[in-house]
């Protein structure tokens, strides 16, 4: 390397005169040592000062916008809460609607089963046979000793026989009456089944309505929580949040598959419609309006799910009446349905142009391994039309993951911002820090570039001191206790100049 | 905030015709010569092969030309057969079979010429390829590049070939090349010597089994 010519001061002698500049540069730097120090310890107080300031109103901004982030994070959980409950509420009103509309034809119907048992019964009780009225004349006729006269022996079997007759008749009739009983009894079965089977509907629609108030004290309570602005419901919301956003990515990138394998079926055949060539931002024609036709497919979908209050995106369409938004629902389906038509059409078209292009390739390069095999070519048809034709509406549901990706996002954004800003403010803390240090040890570093010029000057102050405290010596030999008092402060003197020099 | 809504929409709509008005130079033009002087002709099979090779990579809108070089081939006279393929990429590839038979029918009937009059092809290639204004101008030459003009031709005229892409396929070596190899490589110095000074850019393939890079993508 050469050494310039204009620093060369001492002609032909290179060393010489590197030599001579630095011992200028060193003494030009000790002359302006202190102005150099002052300098370099303000730059870094104002530099210290700078940076602490920064990290404070860094930490500021930190602090509202974590205050921010926990007042949205507690409006959508309070929104998504009260919507959830509104929900539930809706359903116990259905529910009660259904089951208290029914309830009189439920209340006349176990009325009527109960009048059926209780005729039933009625009618099944024993009625006591009574005892026929001649039955005392005969034990008076049965009284008379008909030991003496064999007539009244006759009369006596006649009254036995009789008697007899109407022990049967009476037993005939009873095992009558007993066959009626059983039977009422063995009709009142259906009833009490019937009774059973109302009875058990009624406890089954009551333990649902249970079921969902349970449900709604759970959610009450999360309600609660919320409105309080407790740590623990900002907590579980965050967390809540950040499932949300992931499982919402992962969903959406499933459907930005989809909806490329869905590009890649109409995005040929669309080269037909708009040309082939044609360019628009530097972008083929063709990709753009098969990207456009996907892209309103997805629109349609955000819509369909917005009419059919599945998804909340668009608060207009929710505040619908309920006659319009039906209609809406009408018209994107058909939209929808239309399509998904077309792009079922194009999908087997792309497979004709696709055979047309392999065959006409395979012709002009004569290779015959280009041209497709045709035997099971329908596969592939059917195939591509059947997913033309779905794609459309599995992409309809892409509007639940981008609500739930675009609720998340603003919590998942404030968490990294505020993230972002924590770090930058410890950042700028160290650094701060650092400038404080710094300029220490830049004092530190000039000195030592000055170390030369230093070190003479301590020694002609070392020497200068000496012969001061010969002359001094000389002067006052006797007086020991005094010179040695001064010698002390001399030095003391003579040590902090040549220090703070 | 309708201010700035207002703009917004006019800088979209000028981003749009703009972009409407960049669709011209995405297409590709490529004008092959063949010569078909003296015993160049038997290598016409190669010639064909090319073409298809070219007709295949070819998308709706490009412009392919194919002409002979002859005694004077400064001339339309000299263009085989040319097209510009329609933006349907279904009826480009019917243009593309009617462009095969017509290449098809000159190689069977093609009758040798007594010179090679390289220059004026490569003038009659740049009117041919200023004329349609495609995005890439490919000058294709499928010669030996042995220039032999008819006594009173001038053909010492400066070429403008800036953004043009001069690819020389099937250069065969002379009988007098064998003898002096220095003659074959002063034949190729000058021709890349004269596309380079015109601005344009040379190549040579003479692996017909490799043409998978003459077309610039």
């Amino acid at each position: 390397m050469a050494f310039p010519d204009s620093l060369l001061i001492i002609p032909g002698a290179p060393v010489l005169s590197v030599m001579a500049l630095l011992v200028l540069l060193s003494l030009l730097l000790y002359f302006a040592r202190f102005p150099a120090h002052r300098s370099i310890l303000a730059l870094s107080r104002v530099l210290h000062n700078g940076l602490r300031l920064s990290a404070h109103s860094v930490m500021l901004a930190e602090k509202r916008l974590n205050q921010r982030n926990r007042e949205v994070l507690l409006a959508s959980g309070r929104e998504a809460a009260e919507h959830i409950i509104e929900r539930e509420f809706e359903r116990i009103d259905a529910t009660i609607r259904r089951d208290l509309a029914e309830y009189p034809a439920l209340q006349r119907q176990l009325s009527e089963e109960i009048t059926a048992i209780d005729e039933d019964y009625q009618k099944s009780t024993e009625v006591p046979p009574s005892p026929p009225g001649w039955v005392k004349a005969v034990e008076a006729v049965a009284k008379i000793s008909a030991k003496d006269d064999p007539m009244v022996g006759n009369i006596l079997n006649g009254i036995h026989g009789s008697l007899v007759k109407a022990h049967e008749k009476a037993l005939a009739e009873y095992r009558k009456g007993s066959h009626e009983r059983h039977r009422l009894l063995k009709g009142m079965m259906p009833h009490w089944r019937k009774l059973l089977t109302l009875l058990s509907q009624t406890d089954k629609r009551i333990n649902s309505l249970l079921e969902r108030s349970r449900t709604i004290d759970t959610k009450m309570d999360e309600y609660e929580e919320i409105t309080k602005q407790t740590d623990r419901a900002v907590s579980m919301l965050s967390s809540s949040a950040m499932t949300q956003f992931f499982i919402a990515s992962f969903v959406l990138a499933i459907a930005i598959g989809g909806a490329i394998i869905n590009f890649n079926l109409i995005a040929r055949p669309m080269q037909e419609m708009v040309g082939g060539a044609s360019y628009l931002m530097g972008y083929k024609t063709a990709n753009i309006a098969a990207m456009v036709i996907i892209l309103v497919e997805v629109a349609m979908g955000l819509f369909l799910m917005e009419s059919l209050r599945i998804t909340r995106l668009f608060p207009v369409i929710g505040a619908l009446d309920d006659k319009l938004r039906v209609r809406m629902i009408w018209v994107t389906f058909t939209i929808l349905t239309l399509l998904a038509s077309i792009e079922a059409g194009l999908a087997f078209m792309r497979e004709r142009l696709s055979q047309e292009d392999a065959a006409l390739v395979a012709d002009l390069l004569s290779n015959s391994e280009l041209v497709a095999a045709t035997s099971n070519q329908w596969i592939t048809t059917a195939a591509q039309m059947g997913m033309g034709f779905i794609l459309p509406f599995a992409l309809t549901f892409v509007a639940i993951p981008l609500e739930s990706f675009i609720h998340s996002l603003r919590t998942v954004v404030g968490t990294l911002v505020s993230a972002v800003l924590r770090a930058a403010a410890l950042i700028l803390r160290l650094l701060g820090n650092v400038a404080h240090h710094g300029g220490s040890t830049l004092v530190n570093i000039y000195d030592l570039t000055i170390f030369l010029p230093m070190w003479f000057e301590k020694l002609i102050k070392n020497r200068k001191r000496n012969r001061q405290i010969k002359s001094f010596k000389e002067k006052h030999g006797a007086v020991r206790s005094n010179s040695n008092v001064q010698d002390t402060g001399e030095f003391q003197i003579g040590t902090r100049y040549s220090m703070g020099g | 905030m309708r201010q700035a809504i207002g703009m917004s929409i006019i800088v979209v709509t000028l981003f749009v015709l703009q972009g409407c008005a960049e669709s011209g130079p995405y297409n590709r033009g490529v004008y092959m010569l063949m010569d078909t002087s003296g015993t160049y002709t038997k290598e016409l099979d190669k010639a064909q092969h090319i073409i298809n090779f070219i007709l295949a990579k070819l998308n709706p809108e490009d412009s392919f030309a194919v002409a002979r070089i002859d005694t004077g081939s400064f001339s339309e006279k000299d263009i085989v057969t040319k097209v510009t393929f329609d933006s349907r990429p279904s009826m480009a590839n019917k243009q593309k079979r009617n462009f095969r038979d017509e290449i098809d029918k000159f190689v069977k009937n093609v009758k040798p010429s007594s010179f090679t009059d390289i220059s004026s092809g490569i003038l009659q290639a740049i009117e041919y390829l200023n004329e349609k204004q495609p995005g890439n101008k490919t000058i294709l030459i499928f010669s030996d590049l042995k220039e032999e003009l008819r006594k009173g031709f001038i053909r010492d005229i400066p070429l403008q070939l800036t953004g043009y892409d001069v690819v020389a396929l099937n250069v065969t070596k002379l009988r007098s090349d064998n003898v002096d190899p220095r003659e074959y490589m002063d034949r190729m110095e000058l021709w890349q010597q004269r596309i380079n000074s015109g601005g344009g850019n040379w190549r040579v393939i003479n692996d017909l089994e490799r043409l998978e890079g003459i077309l610039k993508e």
